[in-house]
């Protein structure tokens, strides 16, 4: 036994499992919880009046889809086309009418770039949306924009098909 | 809950001592394999001798480790050991050489395990030059069984770094972003795991979407970008604690977070009203500087280990490129001039080269190149490659891969790979499910 080797003395104890974590948001509001969730407290009414509530904005909800929900761009673009502004100008008049609503542009993107990149490109396309309401003469205060990138693609698919319908922007009532 | 990461849970004393050579001639004796070398090293790796019962089973188990991590790195090649002419009896006995020069050994490593109580035993390894018939390293540590994971990483890292000239990288884990589910349903939760694999473990409920963590390099934490409430802003998860709080109060999204190097700031971008600049928030004082201030996409920021750069991703120019500036955001300046839109710049922990992901034709691409633009190198290709991470020694690259789609309705999975950047031996990181985002941790502190 060579007497150089020296000795390597430890107290190691087994890494412990880390159970998933809870959540604790320390500073400011990330959470400004605005969606209409009635202050729940017992009755039964709060539930119809809820669930009337649920209905209307189902109702207004598939009115949107009807006149048309979203618009669609070109890769790597964040431009509304002609199309896309005839659309929009059909969404403002539908939200005009609904002055009790608010509503949340989407921007999303399609696979074929990469995640930081389309978070940024999801917002310029939402935000090129509610400009052009806002010019339309929609409350600025009424719409809020949220980009998901390539994160919740429309249709799922690899192909030109696909990635067209994925590079849009949605309007939601909030 | 308990302690999962904190560093004085794991105090080790490490003591290494270069033995019968003095250090000139060691240099001499060294084999290098850091000069785009082909061929794998062939080593031996024998099974730790342990006795009886236990220890012996824990002595198997080293071994198979080192040699996983050594193979698995592409610069060693381990000789069966059924090959092996007399299998070493203790890491203290001088071992007979010709029996493993025919087998065209170049290092042989061996080691034994023993009971010392209970709970502990001693590991002693040692490494030995087969062609200059001497030993290269020795170690012996007294540890909790249940470590012997974590003591073949630390011996792994050591006979590395002896043989290869560049510190180890086993002794580190993986933060990555486990999907499953549908493409247009998601499930994604942040996720946790030793270099190799081993130790996996979540650390959201996938609840809400999380993306991109990266490492506090000094602390910790990882910071990362989460939709709690469907507000996407940067947090901070502790991985002692299991706590993640919210990074500051910002008016649009922020997101592409990363520490610098010395841990005190973030950098990140912030989104409002359709322009995406680069910040930089300290975490000690709370205080938020614009670093940049353009009409643009300015994003995916990265500092350079002497804190006095930054490397980020544009397209103020027309396209995707990437830019470098100083600290103040002053200087901006374009650095990649190849073909493609390039994203995802990040700095190499020593310095010289900055990993990248470039897109050309509908393909692919993960890369290497200098800080200046020059000397591109490509390393990794794929119908998706993306986001780059830097193993502790500035070696070995992670990323994320999906392949091309098997028929046009459906997307391929998601898969975690590493890479040697002298381009050798892409291998899969295996993981439960589909993963994404891996960010490589520093060396565990001991």
């Amino acid at each position: 036994m060579n007497k150089n080797i020296i000795a390597l003395i430890g107290a190691v104890a087994l890494l412990s499992a880390c159970e998933t974590a809870s959540q604790k948001v320390v500073t400011g509001s990330a959470a400004s919880s605005s969606s209409g969730s009635a202050s729940a407290s017992t009755s039964s009414s709060v539930d119809k009046s809820k669930s009337l509530f649920a209905q209307a904005k189902q109702t207004a909800s598939d009115k949107l889809i009807a006149i048309g929900d979203r618009v669609l761009f070109d890769y790597d673009s964040a431009k509304l086309d002609s199309s896309a502004k005839i659309m929009l100008d059909a969404q403002s008049r539908f939200l005009r009418a609904n002055t009790d609503m608010n509503f949340i542009v989407e921007g999303h993107c399609d696979e074929r770039g990469t995640r930081e990149y389309n978070l940024a490109l999801g917002e310029q396309r939402a935000t090129a949306v509610r400009d052009y309401l806002v010019i339309n003469g929609i409350d600025p205060d009424r719409i809020k924009v949220i980009s998901y990138g390539k994160e919740k693609p429309a249709v799922v698919g690899s192909n030109g098909m696909a990635w067209s319908k994925n590079r849009r922007a949605v309007t939601i009532i909030d | 809950m308990r302690n999962y990461l904190n560093s004085s849970f794991f105090k080790v004393l490490i003591f290494f001592y270069s033995f019968l050579i003095s250090n000139s001639f060691a240099d001499d004796v060294r084999i290098k394999i850091n000069s785009g070398q082909v061929e794998p090293l062939p080593i031996a790796i024998a099974d730790f001798t342990g006795g009886e019962g236990k220890a012996n089973e824990i002595g198997r188990q080293i071994a198979e480790v080192i040699s996983n991590n050594l193979v698995g790195s592409g610069q060693f090649k381990a000789v069966e050991s059924a090959a092996f002419i007399a299998p070493p009896t203790s890491p203290s006995v001088r071992p007979n050489f010709t029996d493993w020069t025919p087998l065209g050994i170049k290092a042989l490593i061996t080691g034994s395990v023993k009971n010392i109580n209970e709970q502990q035993v001693e590991v002693e390894f040692r490494l030995w030059d087969v062609i200059a018939e001497t030993d290269l390293i020795g170690l012996r540590l007294s540890v909790n069984e249940k470590s012997w994971r974590r003591v073949a990483h630390i011996i792994s890292d050591e006979i590395f770094e002896r043989l290869s000239g560049d510190s180890g990288y086993f002794d580190t884990r993986i933060v990555y972003v486990a999907e499953s589910g549908a493409q247009n349903k998601r499930l994604k939760r942040l996720a946790i795991m030793d270099q190799d694999g081993e130790n996996h473990q979540y650390l959201t409920d996938g609840s809400f979407l999380v993306l991109t963590p990266r490492f506090s390099p000094t602390t910790q934490e990882i910071t990362y970008l989460a939709y709690f409430k469907n507000e996407p802003r940067v947090y901070i998860f502790n991985l002692e604690t299991g706590e993640q709080e919210l990074l500051g109060s910002f008016p649009g999204m922020t997101f592409a977070p990363r520490f610098s190097p010395q841990g005190d700031k973030i950098i990140m971008s912030l989104a409002e009203k359709g322009v995406t600049d680069i910040y930089t928030m300290n975490l000690n004082n709370q205080e938020v500087v614009r670093l940049t201030n353009s009409p643009s996409i300015d994003t995916s920021p990265s500092f350079s280990p002497d804190g006095k750069k930054i490397i980020f991703n544009s397209d103020r120019g027309g396209s995707q490129q990437i830019y470098i500036m100083d600290a103040s955001g002053k200087n901006i300046k374009r650095i990649s001039y190849g073909q493609g839109r390039y994203a995802t710049p990040v700095w190499a922990p020593k310095g010289k080269l900055i990993a990248f992901t470039k897109m050309f034709k509908n393909t692919f691409y993960i890369g290497v190149m200098s800080p200046d633009g020059s000397g591109e190198r490509l390393l990794a290709k794929g119908y998706l490659v993306e986001g780059p991470t830097w193993a502790p020694n500035g070696r070995v690259l992670m990323y994320f891969k999906q392949d091309a789609p098997i028929d046009d309705g459906k997307s391929s999975s998601v898969n975690l790979y590493k890479i040697d950047i002298t381009g050798f031996r892409e291998t899969r990181v295996i993981t439960p499910s589909d993963g994404s985002d891996p960010a490589w941790s520093p060396l565990i502190p001991n």
